[in-house]
């Protein structure tokens, strides 16, 4: 249920602007990795390549491949739907379904999928929102809007709803940046034990969360404002926070940035 | 203590006067609507209560008799069915066109479409009810008659009497095509407005396109959608002049949509020419009181419905 990405001479272009340049990197599965750089350094960008979902903005597109076991994700064939299936994501804003019940919410996916089995859909809510911690906090009102909940409580049933369909890997940009403290520590302790089952990508500006949640980090930046973003390096959190091998990660870790 | 006057009296001249100018306007309007209320029933009055047939159940409508024989029963059914059917008709292709122009197509195709169908909506009702009497009616008179023979067992559908185009069904079908750019215009703004954010989340389960639609975006415009066709509903209730240019008169009241007939708005105007004594005219006035309290309702439940959806997301 967890897949090895790797990311090979990925180019991201929005229309005639070269947003990132010369990606390469390795996520290995059961991992946590964070995407860590500079505002308008082509995280989010690259992130969006992993499922394809850069596609959906007018002019996007990127050269290069995405491997997905080995499998490439832009080979001609493959359908980007099929690709959101199985590369599940969370956005910075929490977006629940409007008008839609918590249950709904969390079982849209699997409908899509074409389940259709109560007793299926019904374990499989109840699983995911056990899963994003949510469960004690809502198993007495599902029938009631998800747009009810509070902001930290909403992004966690995105979560559920992301994971509902059990993806191979899941991919979070900000998840907490507009949460609470206790909301973000909630997030977090779930992206820790999220990483059993999945593959986790997060983008973080924050750095305690970066050396908190992940277990490899990739540091991102770019030359100037207008030039392409590229991948600085990337490694263990450890070795990134505490001894990393180029001047500019030092600077931004350390805050000695700009 | 001294220093409470200054706090309280900051210069708040402007709020106070848009405050006031925006009360005195909105009560004006109330004002307004309460005055054309009672002149209605003041001039409808007497003849209400001279009436010899019963106003809400006859199906009669005679001013000059003496006393008069008034009832709202078939001008209440051909107005309620004739914007029935234009509603219809118009919501589902609306919807599907405010669907094409926010989800499917972009840039100038989009503004081209958006053009022609607002141009619709500059076009004369008058010009509407001559085209729709002398061409479109004629043009649509053959499927008329495919639906009176396949469905004439229903009374709706009946044999209904009138051998020229000028039937219910072509007024449902011209209304349509009147209110048809404003429901579309609001619809598309609601759909336009959609969150970036929950398409997107959409996207990301692995939506299709019309999963999209499905998911995001019809859940988040329905309330628009209902408001947007109560309004062209309330345009449908009072529209006049092509109505009355397109349904043909009859000499008894029948239901079924290949029938003539007259709305209460159609009827007040052919028969101005009989408003020279003033109880005569009160006796029209009395259906204008009717379709008034009518679209008046259609449209404060249209407000309601718009400010629920409102609260709701
Ligand atoms: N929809 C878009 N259309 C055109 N250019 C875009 C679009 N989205 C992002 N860009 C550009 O691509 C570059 C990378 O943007 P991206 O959003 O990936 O940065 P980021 O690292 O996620 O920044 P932040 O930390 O602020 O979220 C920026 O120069 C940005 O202006
Ligand atoms: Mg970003």
């Amino acid at each position: 249920m967890s897949k090895r990405i790797e990311v090979r001479d990925l180019d991201v272009y929005y229309g005639k602007f070269h947003a990132v340049n010369q990606v390469n990197l390795t996520v290995q599965p059961r991992t946590v990795t964070a995407f860590i750089g500079p505002s308008g350094c082509g995280k989010s960008t690259v992130l969006r390549t992993l499922n394809r979902m850069h596609e959906v903005i007018p002019g996007a597109y990127c050269t290069g491949q995405v491997l997905l076991d080995g499998t490439d994700l832009y080979a001609p064939g493959v359908d980007p739907v099929a690709v959101r299936r199985i590369v599940g994501m969370v956005f910075q804003r929490p977006n629940p379904f409007p008008s839609m019940s918590i249950y709904d919410n969390v079982a849209s996916g699997l409908k899509l999928n074409g389940e259709r089995n109560k007793q299926v859909l019904d374990e499989a809510v109840e699983t995911a929102l056990k899963g994003a911690n949510l469960w004690k906090e809502v198993k007495d009102r599902l029938d009631k809007a998800g747009m009810g909940l509070s902001g930290g409580q909403q992004q966690r049933l995105c979560i559920a709803r992301a994971i509902a369909v059990k993806p191979e890997v899941l991919l979070m940009d900000e998840p907490c940046s507009a949460l609470d403290p206790i909301s973000t520590l909630a997030v977090e302790d779930l992206i820790h034990e999220l990483k059993e089952s999945y593959t986790v990508v997060i983008v973080t500006h924050n750095m305690q969360q970066a050396a908190r949640v992940s277990d490899e980090t990739a540091f991102f930046n770019l030359k100037a404002q207008g030039e392409p973003g590229h991948l600085v390096e990337i490694g263990p959190t450890e070795q990134i926070f505490h001894n990393p091998t180029q001047q500019a990660t030092e600077d931004y870790i350390t805050g000695r940035f700009g | 203590m001294s220093n409470q006057p200054e706090i309280q009296s900051t210069s708040r001249v402007g709020d106070v006067l848009f405050g006031g100018a925006a009360k005195i306007a909105s009560g004006g309007i109330v004002l307004i609507v309460l005055i054309i209320g009672i002149f209605l029933l003041s001039n409808a009055w007497q003849p209400l209560l001279d009436n010899s047939a019963n106003f809400f159940t006859s199906t009669e409508f005679r001013a000059s008799t003496k006393p008069p024989r008034f009832g709202v029963a078939a001008l209440l059914w051909t107005t309620l069915l004739t914007s029935a059917v234009a509603l219809a008709i118009a919501v589902p292709v609306a919807i599907g066109l405010a669907l094409l122009l926010t989800q499917y197509v972009t840039g100038r195709v989009a503004s081209a479409i958006a053009f022609v169908i607002d141009l619709l909506a500059a076009v004369p009702s008058v010009i509407f009810g001559l085209w729709g009497i002398k061409i479109f009616g004629p043009a649509i008179q053959p499927s008329a008659h495919l639906i009176e023979n396949l469905l004439g067992w229903i009374p709706l559908f009946g044999d209904g009497q009138v051998a020229s185009p000028g039937t219910v069904f072509t007024a449902s079908l011209v209304l349509a095509i009147m209110i048809l750019p404003i429901i579309t215009a609001l619809t598309r703004d609601v759909f336009a407005q959609t969150p970036r954010e929950t398409i997107e989340g959409a996207l990301a389960l692995g939506a299709t396109r019309w999963e999209v639609t499905r998911l995001a975006v019809l859940p988040y415009g329905r309330s628009g959608a209902i408001a947007a066709a109560m309004l062209g509903l309330g345009r449908a209730l009072g529209e006049t002049i092509a109505v009355m240019l397109i349904l043909s008169k009859v000499a008894r009241f029948d239901v079924s949509v290949f029938s003539g007939g007259e709305t209460f708005a159609s009827i007040i105007a052919r028969n101005a020419p009989e408003f020279d004594t003033p109880y005569k005219a009160g006796v029209y006035i009395s259906a204008g009181l009717v379709l008034f309290v009518l679209t008046f309702a259609v449209n404060a439940l249209a407000r309601v419905v718009a400010e629920r959806g409102k609260a709701k997301s």
